[in-house]
């Protein structure tokens, strides 16, 4: 897990990783600049430079982002929620921009998601068209791509993850999305609270576990 | 000794400008006599904001004295930058309230979100992480513009700094009343946790060991801001924009990660944040606590701007700022974890053993002050008090009895008056969630969050109805703590201690200075009998707008721990099937009612009464039966009386209903105010066991799944709603109102 100045939701996923999931997990300092010997790359969510220009516009020029870009073409998960999508958008790593919320207001509750493709290494533990509740917190996650780029990402299947009930003005409903190579997944939602039954919900959990089962499955395979 | 630019000390005194800075005469006097001269530029102005209110309670501190601060769970009473409770395994929770009124009465946006920073600032400087932060915020009418622009910067200003920073805001309360138009109210409460182990004092001891200066540079900004907090607003106010200072949550949360990365460094000795009288106030308690005296080289201090001098340096409340003493010989270990969050950890002075203040510019001494004089030797103050006319007038009343046409109708008003309708505009903009700890969100009766690692939570409220304290303060103290308690109670927690925010008038004159007496005697003794002692706290007095004071409002923030998680509870209705009972019975006590500020416009008459013992038994009876699994939700009755509390156990359950049955005068037992009343849910299997456990609990009802609230009074239907309809007028409120036209 990438931890940036400014990060601040980096803990929840560290322990949604160690404690929800039991699988072994560190927090990575942006200035420690190689990523490699990871089985996944988590970016956590929060405001990284205070979002003072373009949410994750600075973080995505720092070092540690290049060699994010080689793990991404590396086929390494890379899983970015909320500022940690933010970050994959301005890196050039999934197409597409977020804006601020259609209401100009920061928003933050349950939404109802709808799982639009269950075929990808972060989502297969999940029935297609699955309605699960997962809290979203944010003010410029209204997702925002061009008719062309709309188009691709839903010939190839890039759309991940959609609002049952659009809180923010994005795109087709768009939550989350794919590259095309299936590695890299950028979503707004934070499934990492939603992961203990305490919480409110353990819906988000499942995004862990499939990308934990499927690791295992290839690493098997492989070996 | 002085700068030539400077006015000079006969200038001072001849001309009075002394009194510009906020020191009266006799004041004056006292510091010449302390100096055994007289002070020039930068001390009278280093004075005049350690001696003013804000900063030495000069006024409040013999009311302060009254409030019970002891007990074996308190680990940290007042006096350090927050007060810390103990909640086992070696834990404690540190909180403080804090107001942030003026500035945000100028300058909205900056003036609340300055107001959590500060406020979180008081929390990790004792060591721990701040895990929660609330507020209690109070407007005039959401009628007028100005008020609507207010009520929006404000919950802007809390969601930009609160969100930024990774601190979930959890809850707190909003009221609208008209003499909150011209001074509204901001107070923010924070909360943190910490390993007893950790917890650090703001102390510089040790004969030359190092000051570090850490976090944003000074600016101009914020210079005499404690001063402006101790004053009326008036029309002029508008000027003191430069008074409000600016807030920078990227780099509070920066602070944060790299000050709980120093606590764990022994080189650390102290540790305090720059607050109100920033690097004054900072750097002189310290000095003044551990015994010691420091001196500092202005030339050293990381300055924002160009040419500021030592008067301005010293009076500066630049956010993000932080004052540390370090061991002699150890400061790069220090340094360089600041610079890791890449923060500038600077050199700026040192301990010295002859308990001086002395600061050295430009290679002259410019201030050179006893520092006991600053922190400990301000003036105390006995105001006279007398008590005003309107409270007499008062107690002559006749019991106030409503005269309400329509039943139906006026319990749908009270669902849209603003002081009860949902928050969910304001609490919707905020990060509630961040830490992935919190358990029960805004929206219910305390906010929840759970100890990680451990099965234990804690239970957090703000709470205070000014109408009552302004109808009888004593009587309405003693409700403000109680009715916090009931909120902890109620989410199945025992309550431990409070912080107090209290807000008032100016105290100059009589009238006022009663009420504060009052009120806080009346705290104090609801303290003493729920067993929570005052471990924090804030004054803001003045607060008053054209003349006119606000309502007295000592806002209780209170903190309560669940021994275990599955004690957890909140007010929601579960199941269909369950029983609705009611805890305790309505009397006739509509005075400071919002049914009377429906009716009348005004608020006349006595105050509820309350039974502190009475309190306790039900609050303890309550959780007695939540902890045995009794109980499946509970709501205490608070403004609008049991019909309001009724509904706002159905709302958010798509399709639960519910059917009661009540007896008595139908406007008491439906719009009553009257204290220590609870509803509950229960398994129909759990009734007897329940009523055997909580004396005055009756069966009124049972929760339906038809979705609709039926209440019957004497057999004859007075409401029957259905809930999805009742609860769109509830949330729809103050969207609506904040959209029509001013």
């Amino acid at each position: 897990m990438i931890v940036f100045p400014g990060s601040n939701c980096d803990r929840d996923m560290y322990h949604a990783a160690k404690d929800a999931l039991g699988e072994e997990a560190e927090l990575v300092w942006y200035q420690d600049s190689h990523l490699s010997g990871y089985d996944a790359i988590l970016i956590p969510g929060g405001f990284s430079y205070g979002d003072y220009l373009r949410c994750g516009a600075i973080a995505s020029t720092s070092k540690i982002v290049d060699s994010l870009k080689r793990e991404a073409e590396r086929g390494t998960p890379i899983l970015g929620v909320c500022n940690g999508f933010q970050i994959l958008l301005e890196a050039g790593l999934l197409p597409g921009a977020l804006l601020r919320n259609e209401k100009l207001k920061f928003i933050c509750h349950h939404e109802t998601l709808v799982v639009k493709n269950n075929q990808t290494q972060f989502t297969s533990d999940y029935q297609m068209d699955e309605e699960i509740s997962i809290p979203v917190a944010h003010g410029e996650g209204n997702y925002y791509c061009d008719d062309e780029t709309l188009a691709q990402l839903k010939t190839n299947q890039q759309i991940v993850f959609t609002y049952k009930d659009n809180p923010n003005g994005s795109v087709a409903d768009i939550a989350g999305i794919i590259n095309e190579a299936g590695n890299v997944l950028g979503m707004m939602p934070h499934p990492e609270r939603a992961t203990e039954t305490i919480l409110g919900s353990m819906d988000g959990l499942k995004m862990f576990t499939s990308l934990v089962k499927n690791w295992r499955d290839s690493y098997v395979t492989n070996a | 000794m002085l700068q030539t630019h400077e006015i000079s000390p006969e200038v001072i005194e001849k001309e009075k400008l002394y009194q510009e800075m906020g020191l009266t005469d006799e004041e004056y006097q006292s510091v010449k006599k302390i100096l055994g001269r007289q002070p020039n530029y930068t001390e009278t102005g280093i004075f005049s904001v350690m001696w003013s209110e804000h900063c030495s309670y000069k006024t409040s501190k013999p009311l302060l004295r009254k409030f019970p601060t002891e007990g074996p769970q308190v680990i940290q009473g007042p006096g350090e930058g927050a007060g810390i409770i103990d909640i086992g395994d070696d834990q404690g929770i540190v909180f403080k309230i804090e107001s942030h009124n003026h500035p945000s009465a100028v300058e909205p946006y900056q003036g609340a979100a300055t107001g959590v920073g500060g406020i979180i600032r008081d929390i990790f400087s004792m060591g721990a992480r701040p895990i929660a932060s609330l507020n209690s915020l109070r407007f005039g009418p959401l009628t007028s513009g100005r008020v609507k622009y207010l009520f929006e910067e404000v919950v802007h200003g809390i969601s930009g700094y609160g969100n930024c920073v990774g601190v979930p805001t959890v809850g707190g309360e909003v009221q609208f009343d008209a003499c909150y138009e011209g001074n509204p109210l901001v107070n923010a409460m924070a909360v943190g946790l910490i390993d007893r182990k950790d917890i650090q004092q703001g102390v510089a001891k040790g004969l030359g060991n190092t000051v570090l200066y850490v976090g944003s540079k000074t600016g101009r900004d914020g210079i005499h801001g404690a001063t402006f907090a101790s004053e009326d607003l008036t029309e002029d106010s508008e000027n003191r924009r430069s008074n409000v200072q600016v807030g920078d949550p990227f780099m509070e949360k920066l602070l944060i990660e790299a000050c709980l990365e120093a606590i764990h460094c022994d080189a650390l000795v102290g540790m305090q944040d720059m607050g109100a009288a920033g690097l004054t106030s900072s750097a002189s308690e310290m000095a003044s606590k551990a015994g010691m005296g420091m001196e500092m080289n202005m030339n050293l201090i990381p300055q924002r701007e160009a040419n500021m001098t030592a008067y301005e340096m010293m009076l500066s409340e630049s956010q993000e700022r932080m004052l540390l003493v370090v061991e002699k010989g150890r400061e790069q270990e220090i340094v360089d974890i600041f610079k890791k969050y890449s923060l500038e950890a600077v050199a700026v002075g040192k301990v010295t053993d002859d308990k001086q203040f002395r600061l050295i510019h430009h290679g002259e001494v410019v201030c050179d002050i006893p520092v006991d004089s600053l922190a400990e030797d301000a003036p105390v103050y006995y105001k006279p008090s007398k008590v005003p006319a309107y409270y007499e007038a008062f107690q002559q009343m006749k019991t106030y009895q409503p005269d309400v046409e329509d039943v139906a109708e006026t319990f749908k008003q009270l669902l849209q008056q603003p002081t009860i309708a949902s928050k969910e505009y304001v609490y919707d903009q905020y990060d509630s969630m961040v830490q992935a700890n919190t358990v029960v969100s805004p929206g219910s009766d305390a906010a929840v969050i759970r100890i990680r690692d451990y099965d234990k939570a804690i239970a957090i409220t703000t709470d205070c109805n000014s109408r009552y304290i302004y109808l009888d303060p004593e009587t309405g103290g003693k409700i403000a703590v109680a009715e916090a308690a009931r909120n902890i109670y109620a989410s199945g927690a025992k309550p431990l201690a409070i912080t107090d925010g209290l807000n008032f008038g100016n105290p100059d004159k009589p009238e006022n200075f009663w009420q504060m007496e009052k009120s806080v005697e009346g705290m104090s003794a609801a303290c003493l009998a729920l067993d929570t002692p005052v471990i924090s706290g804030n004054v803001s007095l003045y607060n008053e707008s054209q003349g006119q004071a606000i309502f007295p409002t000592p806002i209780v923030g209170m903190v309560g721990l669940h021994a275990k998680t599955k004690d957890i509870t909140t007010s929601h209705f579960k199941a269909a099937g369950d029983v609705i009972l009611m805890i305790g019975e309505a009397k006739p006590e509509f005075a400071g009612s919002e049914l009377q500020n429906i009716l009348e416009h005004e608020y006349f008459g006595h105050a509820p009464s309350i039974d502190l013992d009475l309190e306790r038994k039900r609050g303890d009876a309550l959780l007695k039966a939540i902890q045995v699994g009794l109980v499946k939700s509970a709501h205490d009755v608070s403004e609008g009386g049991f019909s309001v509390a009724i509904a706002e156990s159905l709302f958010n359950q798509p399709t639960l209903g519910a059917t009661v049955d009540l007896s008595g005068d139908v406007n008491t037992v439906l719009f009553s105010e009257t204290q220590s009343r609870y509803v509950i849910s229960v398994d129909p299997a759990d009734v007897a066991e329940v009523e055997a456990l909580i004396e005055d609990a009756t069966v009124i009802g049972h929760v339906t799944e038809n979705g609709v609230l039926r209440v019957t009074v004497n057999k004859e239907a007075v409401i029957t709603e259905p809930v999805q309809a009742l609860e769109t007028l509830w949330k729809g409120a103050i969207p609506c109102l904040l959209k029509s036209k001013a």
